[in-house]
């Protein structure tokens, strides 16, 4: 706990300056609050404050059923609602020992690239406002549109899918869905490449990122970081390929891994994943089974006495969710393992001794998305 | 404070060019790309006045559902009620009188039905979980009100035109949806 005692100790150390970030900053990414201690412009401490957003979906989620829970889930990250919603489900499959069909499998996986991809564009467009170059935030939301209309005509919403339910997804695809995926595959393989054109070999945006926010490997493991925050410090911590779910094994596709670990590895990781995601895309589209969208389930879910887990690899890293179950239709306690909550505990760590301005760099190269972190 | 430790990260970092220092290179690359969009087509639609057409399946705003004879389907079971998350539906039933066949389509019907829209998190369950086919969702989205308690749709609100005595409502409001039979 961040007492006042401890303000006034710092803030009495000769040439220190206390500054609050947030929580109603633009470059916050939302309501996360940083009390900020300085010298001169040199960062000694920073100390995010949590709760501005909290709104206990844990506790929620006990007084809901294992059909209901899913659903609220797509609130808390909800830039990668899809893969929330599936590590939910898969972990409800789990307990109730379901075999999803393999054409449900192939369209979530289809589903979990493509808001991977929207989550990186809208990423990649966030960390270069960020910094300071406007134009790529609506470059990114350009492309991003396409796949949320892609999202609207096959699951009905625009952000908050609730496509994936206990035994596969809640309906078929849609007829024009293979035709708009590869329209947007085709697409945006050409911008994919304006993004680099325009921000990755720019001088300025390397100046700005080469070097900041540097964490070294064993720090990003004992530090809990996943996705491509570790990954961009060379930690293999991918879990599509280090535990593989639905038909990941199946595909062909690497893993990213850049040993830098500052600001402009962790950039250039989620860009080599765009292309890795297009990837998976291109293969599966043409491939996807006939058969059921979803096995058949009871109509009252109840898990068996015991306790579950799953992992998905979300946009952000890994995604757990954990499961206690007392042989009810509701579970006993659920807990929620989000990849931003981790990432941000480093935060502290990667900007200490750098320029405040660094700091900005730094949470952008973590792409926070503060309802994930607070719940 | 613990000293930090492996925090040294050598940089290899190859003194800049001249050309490189100006940053004019850069600067002028950047805009060139961003000027040529100038003359690409226009991503964007004026909303207001344009509004992009939706998908059959998007989930807006809720309806309550009549057969074609002008008659309401909701029997108020209470199944939309209990599969909400959200816990947006309340409902009172009530039993037909025999001078009100004309009203409701079986015996029991729903004499209050209310939707807290604030609460709604519009994710479709109240139309699966209905046996009746009563409620769907509908392609109306962006509701405003004054007050907060205007956003507690009765059923006059959720209530679909009637069919018989105002067609083009009806149509209107049915929308692309597949016409429901049965």
């Amino acid at each position: 706990m961040y007492k006042e005692t401890d303000i006034l100790k710092e803030s009495s150390v000769e040439g220190n300056l206390i500054i609050n970030i947030g929580p109603q900053h633009p470059s916050t990414h939302g309501v996360l609050h940083l009390v900020v201690t300085l010298n001169g412009e040199t960062i000694k401490k920073v100390e995010p404050h949590l709760g501005y957003i909290h709104r206990s979906i844990e506790k929620m989620c006990e007084s809901l059923s294992y059909r209901q829970f899913i659903y609220v889930t797509s609130k808390m990250d909800y830039l990668s609602s899809h893969i929330n919603n599936h590590g939910c489900a898969m972990c409800v499959e789990k307990g109730l020992q379901i075999e999803v069909p393999p054409r449900a499998q192939v369209i979530r996986v289809l589903m979990d690239e493509l808001t991977r991809l929207s989550s990186h564009q809208l990423w990649w467009g966030a960390m270069a406002m960020d910094i300071g170059a406007l134009t790529p935030f609506f470059h990114a939301f350009r492309e991003r549109e396409m796949i949320t209309s892609i999202f609207e005509e096959t699951c009905g919403t625009r952000l908050t899918m609730n496509y994936m339910v206990p035994g596969g997804v809640m309906a078929d695809v849609n007829t024009n869905f293979q035709k708009s995926v590869k329209d947007f595959i085709i697409h945006f393989k050409n911008k994919i490449n304006e993004y680099d054109e325009l921000l990755t070999g720019n001088i300025i945006f390397q100046n700005r990122t080469k070097g900041v926010g540097f964490i070294s490997k064993e720090n990003a493991i004992s530090f809990g970081c996943s996705g491509p925050t570790a990954r961009g410090s060379g930690v293999s911590c991918d879990i599509r390929k280090l535990y593989p779910y639905e038909v990941y094994n199946q595909l062909d596709f690497d893993e990213i891994l850049e040993p830098g670990g500052d600001c402009f590895a962790r950039y250039l990781v989620r860009m080599k994943e765009m292309k890795q995601s297009i990837s998976i895309i291109e293969q599966l589209i043409d491939n996807i089974p006939d058969g059921d969208f979803q096995a058949k389930t009871k109509a009252v879910l109840k898990l068996p006495k015991g306790e579950f887990y799953s992992s998905v690899e979300s946009a952000r890293g890994e995604f757990g969710v954990y499961i206690v179950s007392e042989g009810g239709t509701t579970p006993y306690r659920i807990k929620f393992r989000s990849p931003g909550f981790s990432n941000l505990s480093a935060l502290d760590f990667m900007s200490r001794e750098g320029k405040i301005g660094d700091l900005i760099a730094i949470m952008g190269s973590l792409d926070l998305v503060i309802p994930d972190i607070d719940r | 404070m613990q000293a930090l430790t492996n925090r040294l990260k050598l940089v290899n970092r190859k003194p800049m060019t001249f050309v490189e220092k100006l940053y004019l290179w850069n600067i002028l690359k950047g805009m060139a790309i961003t000027f040529r969009h100038i003359f690409k087509r226009k991503a964007t639609i004026n909303y207001p006045e344009q509004k992009r057409t939706f998908s059959p399946v998007f989930r807006g705003l809720q309806v309550l559902n009549r057969d074609e004879e002008g008659k309401e389907r909701c029997t108020a079971c209470g199944l939309c009620a209990v599969a909400c998350p959200a816990e947006a539906i309340t409902m009172e039933a009530a039993e037909r009188s025999s001078n009100e066949t004309h009203l409701y389509r079986e015996e029991k019907f729903a004499a209050r039905f209310e939707i807290n829209m604030l609460r709604c998190i519009f994710c479709g369950l109240c139309e699966e979980a209905c046996p009746k086919n009563a409620i769907y969702l509908s392609q109306t989205f962006a509701p405003s009100n004054y007050s907060r308690k205007g956003f507690i749709y009765k059923k006059d609100d959720l209530l679909i035109p009637h069919p018989k005595e105002n067609p083009d409502a009806y149509a209107k409001a049915l929308g692309e949806r597949k016409k429901i039979t049965n």
